[in-house]
């Protein structure tokens, strides 16, 4: 378990490392700059904000500088929101990030299992086709479309849920986490109903059949630990998707998360903000794939820990 | 047993979305306690007059403070604020201000000529390096100051007498002068508040944030969430605060105008910032009381490199100028009643009037002179690029021109859509041929659209250089007679657009969404709506005889 833990700490430094450096480069070669504005702003304010934020400087030297700052945890301070440092916007955007993430992935959970197991009870039957039709629907609607078709539906036509905000009015969560979460629900299914399939069709369960076993007790207690392993693999990608993703849902529903941020500082060539949100995404990447990979292992007993496997 | 656990869900699904019953919306409660709710578009950089430039800064700092002027918000003529009266010299080169006795900040302190004085020089400082800083350089020596060529603030043309008079001192008579005290960048801040956060000439510190902000407005900073909600709240100190009537105004930075647009059509909000193009014919239609189409001073141009071939040459620009078809743009695609344009300065800008018969449609004229210039119907002309920067709009009204040019002219255009900060970073550098473009004005002057267009002007942008027209625009600087000034703009603007370095497309109108219960927001062409002027109140609705 130590030895997995470490292997993997030693394999994400040089991981997280590159993506420092890559980001902080291309970000830079990009044209046009932070203080790039439609009525020009004069070469004597462009070089005094140059200095302000170090950009006067040779680039190795502000890479060295960014880096020096970075190991004592200091992201550095916004170039467009010139009173907010990194880690106080990071700070206030990515609990509702995380939050709608949550939501997102238990509803996806939910309505995913559910209907995958449905599906592989009973397949190529109505049963079957009718959530795996579904699923496809799912998979193939973008967020921009589902997000204002429901909004439309629940939002306007029948004025049930709020159509903006995040925790502003009661209910304004509800929509945006069911647009997040279906693209998600929809692999979910897909990815159920096959690792369902593989295990039903395993000689335990026959045994279990034959023992006289409820179908109920058959599927809950042995087909479903097996059967929700590719589940399991594909989570840790999926909430990291959900945190980098979430931008589009964000903006349908006027929600202050972490993705509106990253976007916006990316159109802005916000520098410090735009490396601040990749470091902290690509650490949480890294991190929930380790996650679910010792949650494979767990329900796995054939995996091992063990790096060399 | 499956089947169950599925409508389990389903019941907890339905529970999930019956809990959620919506209370009364923002727009429903909002007459009774006066909360005005605003599409704010994106998240102010910062709260600190002298640092910001974008229009979302201006709508929430003109709540915040106020200047030494203001303006009628029907008229736009310069209104008493912090000053209560001014005198102007004979020459009309010196203002003497005097500031109201019950002029304070929101801590309760007066508001000081001192203050102001102090305030330019944070604003002028270079170390502050202000972007809005040349609105303050028709004041004496105040673009020496900024440009550092010297030191001593005392040979800038302001001083305070005492703590109730201002003596302003001008390089030339400008006769817009007083609507310059109106924008956000010539106001003043509170000197300790800025002192307490950090030094004079620092900028980002923390002064601007809800708790540590003075202001001298109508309202005071109640609370600000990132890119969710600003709300500012009743000042009481506010010398004029029996007149404002509004108790609340939250502002909502919203990316999106789609979501904008639901939001308002929800009752979040009573007016947006923006108008979805696709939306406006629906709302004409349907809810013409929740639309509101007024004139707006900026004008949507096209920019053409004078410096590469083919565009160097005058009647191949012309050509292209006089081969669009305004009309079929305005009604097709903007729809939002904008006006053909001809000229760059709108159409009665302070009565100021182009002469406008310099550019005409004229598909056969323009045909002759793209012969003249060596292309007969077009043969030879190099593909050129035409740039715009990404949004819907501009990339329908560009493909439409690429059409036209190609009926009238017979010359091919390739469309070239491009993210913000690289369209700006190559505007800037001359690397284009075609480029979308649109200038807003400052303040109500024609001088605010031509200045823009001397030599090596920061935003003329297009390499076009004119000798007689520099000199134009310096007699009109320099001249103190309105009607001799508006006639050198005049000469100036046709020189302008005889020689077409620039294709005025539309000038544009503010579309926005405007809930029936915003009173007091009355149209001008600067779009400066002062709240203290603005209340809410439900629209009476007619009783069945």
């Amino acid at each position: 378990m130590i030895r997995f833990f470490l292997s993997r700490l030693l394999q994400a430094i040089p991981v997280i490392f590159i993506v420092i450096t890559a980001t902080f480069f291309l970000i830079r070669s990009a044209p046009g700059g932070p203080f790039d504005a439609d009525k020009v702003v004069s070469q004597e304010v462009i070089e005094r904000l140059n200095e302000r934020y170090n950009l006067d400087a040779p680039l190795h030297q502000q890479y060295f500088d960014y880096l020096h700052h970075l190991v004592r945890g200091d992201f550095g301070p916004s170039f467009r929101y010139t009173n907010r440092s990194v880690t106080e916007m990071i700070a206030a955007g990515l609990p509702i990030t995380f939050e709608l993430a949550i939501y997102a992935i238990m509803i996806a959970l939910i309505v995913g299992i559910a209907a995958g197991m449905l599906a592989a009870v009973k397949p190529n039957s109505a049963q079957d086709y009718i959530p795996m039709s579904l699923a496809m629907t799912g998979i193939c609607m973008p967020s921009f479309l589902l997000g204002p078709l429901l909004v439309l539906v629940f939002g306007i036509w029948l004025q049930w849920l709020p159509v903006s905000g995040w925790g502003y009015s009661p209910g304004d969560k509800v929509l945006p986490a069911i647009t997040l979460g279906s693209t998600y629900a929809a692999y979910i299914a897909r990815l159920t109903r096959g690792g369902m399939l593989e295990v039903l069709n395993q000689d335990y369960i026959r045994t279990a059949k034959a023992k006289g076993l409820s179908t109920f007790n058959i599927i809950v207690k042995h087909a479903l630990r097996g059967g929700l392993a590719p589940v399991v693999a594909f989570l840790g990608p999926a909430i990291a998707g959900l945190l980098a993703g979430s931008f589009v849902v964000e903006t349908i529903f006027q929600i202050p998360g972490l993705g509106r941020f990253y976007v916006q500082a990316a159109f802005n060539r916000d520098y410090t903000m735009i490396m601040g949100t990749t470091i902290l995404l690509s650490c949480l990447i890294v991190f929930l794939n380790m996650v679910s990979d010792l949650l494979a292992v767990w329900l796995n007993p054939r995996l091992t820990l063990n790096a060399k496997n | 047993m499956l089947n169950k656990n599925f409508n389990l869900f389903f019941v907890i699904s339905l529970l999930l979305i019956s809990g959620c019953e919506l209370g009364p919306s923002n727009i429903e409660s909002a007459t009774a306690s006066q909360t005005l709710h605003l599409g704010n578009g994106t998240e102010p950089k910062d709260l600190d007059p002298h640092t910001v430039t974008g229009v979302p800064e201006h709508n929430i700092i003109s709540a915040l403070f106020e200047g030494l002027v203001s303006v009628d918000p029907i008229t736009l003529a310069p209104k008493p604020a912090v000053a209560e009266s001014w005198v102007i010299s004979n020459d009309r080169k010196r203002y003497t201000f005097t500031l109201r006795d019950n002029a304070h900040w929101s801590n309760g302190d007066p508001v000081t000529a001192n203050d102001f004085v102090w305030s330019w020089q944070r604003m002028l400082s270079p170390a502050l390096a202000s972007e809005y800083a040349y609105q303050l350089f028709t004041v004496k020596n105040a673009k020496g100051f900024n440009h550092g060529e010297f030191e001593d603030f005392r040979h800038v043309g302001v001083k305070a007498i005492n703590p109730k008079t201002l003596v302003v001192d001008l390089e030339n008579p400008t006769p817009y002068f007083l609507s310059l005290l109106a924008h956000y960048s010539t106001f003043a801040v509170h000197p300790p508040t800025i002192l307490a956060f950090g030094e004079r000439e620092e900028a980002g510190t923390l002064w601007t944030r809800p708790g540590n902000l003075v202001g001298n407005g109508p309202f005071i900073l109640d609370s600000w969430r990132l890119n969710y909600i600003i709300r500012v709240i009743k000042n009481p100190h506010y010398w004029d605060h029996s007149k404002v009537r509004l108790n609340k105004i939250l502002f909502y930075p919203i990316d999106s105008a789609l979501t904008e647009e639901r939001m308002f059509r929800t009752g979040v909000l009573h007016a947006t910032s923006s108008t979805p193009l696709d939306k406006i014919a629906t709302y004409l239609k349907n809810d013409p009381d929740k639309i509101s189409i007024d004139p707006y001073l900026g004008t949507y141009y096209y920019r053409l490199n004078v410096t590469e071939k083919p565009l160097n040459d005058i009647r191949v620009r012309r050509a292209l100028s006089m081969s669009i078809d305004r009309q079929a743009i305005t009604d097709s695609i903007t729809k939002g009643g904008q006006i053909p344009a001809f000229t760059f300065t709108p159409p009665n800008t302070q009565g100021y009037f182009a002469d406008n018969n310099s550019i005409i449609y004229d598909v056969a004229s323009a045909r002759k002179l793209l012969s003249q210039a060596g292309f007969p119907n077009g043969e030879g002309f190099p593909e050129i690029e035409l740039t715009y920067n990404t949004s819907d709009g501009h990339r329908r009204i560009a493909v439409a021109i690429q059409q036209m040019w190609k009926l009238a002219l017979n010359i091919d255009v390739r469309l070239s859509n491009q993210d913000w900060k690289v369209y700006l970073s190559r505007v800037q550098s001359l690397d284009y041929s075609i480029a979308r473009a649109a200038w807003i004005g400052d303040y109500p002057d024609p001088n605010t659209f031509l200045d823009m267009f001397v030599t090596d002007g920061g935003n003329n942008q297009t390499g076009w250089s004119n000798k007689q027209y520099d000199h134009l625009i310096d007699l009109a600087a320099a001249e103190a007679n309105p009607i001799i000034r508006y006639q050198h703009f005049q000469k100036a603007e046709k020189l302008l657009m005889d020689e077409s370095p620039i294709i005025p497309i539309y000038t544009y109108t503010r579309v926005l969404l405007k809930h029936p219960q915003l009173q007091g927001w009355e149209p001008n062409i600067l779009d400066i709506h002062p709240y203290k002027y603005v209340y809410l109140e439900d629209p009476v609705i007619g009783s069945e005889q």
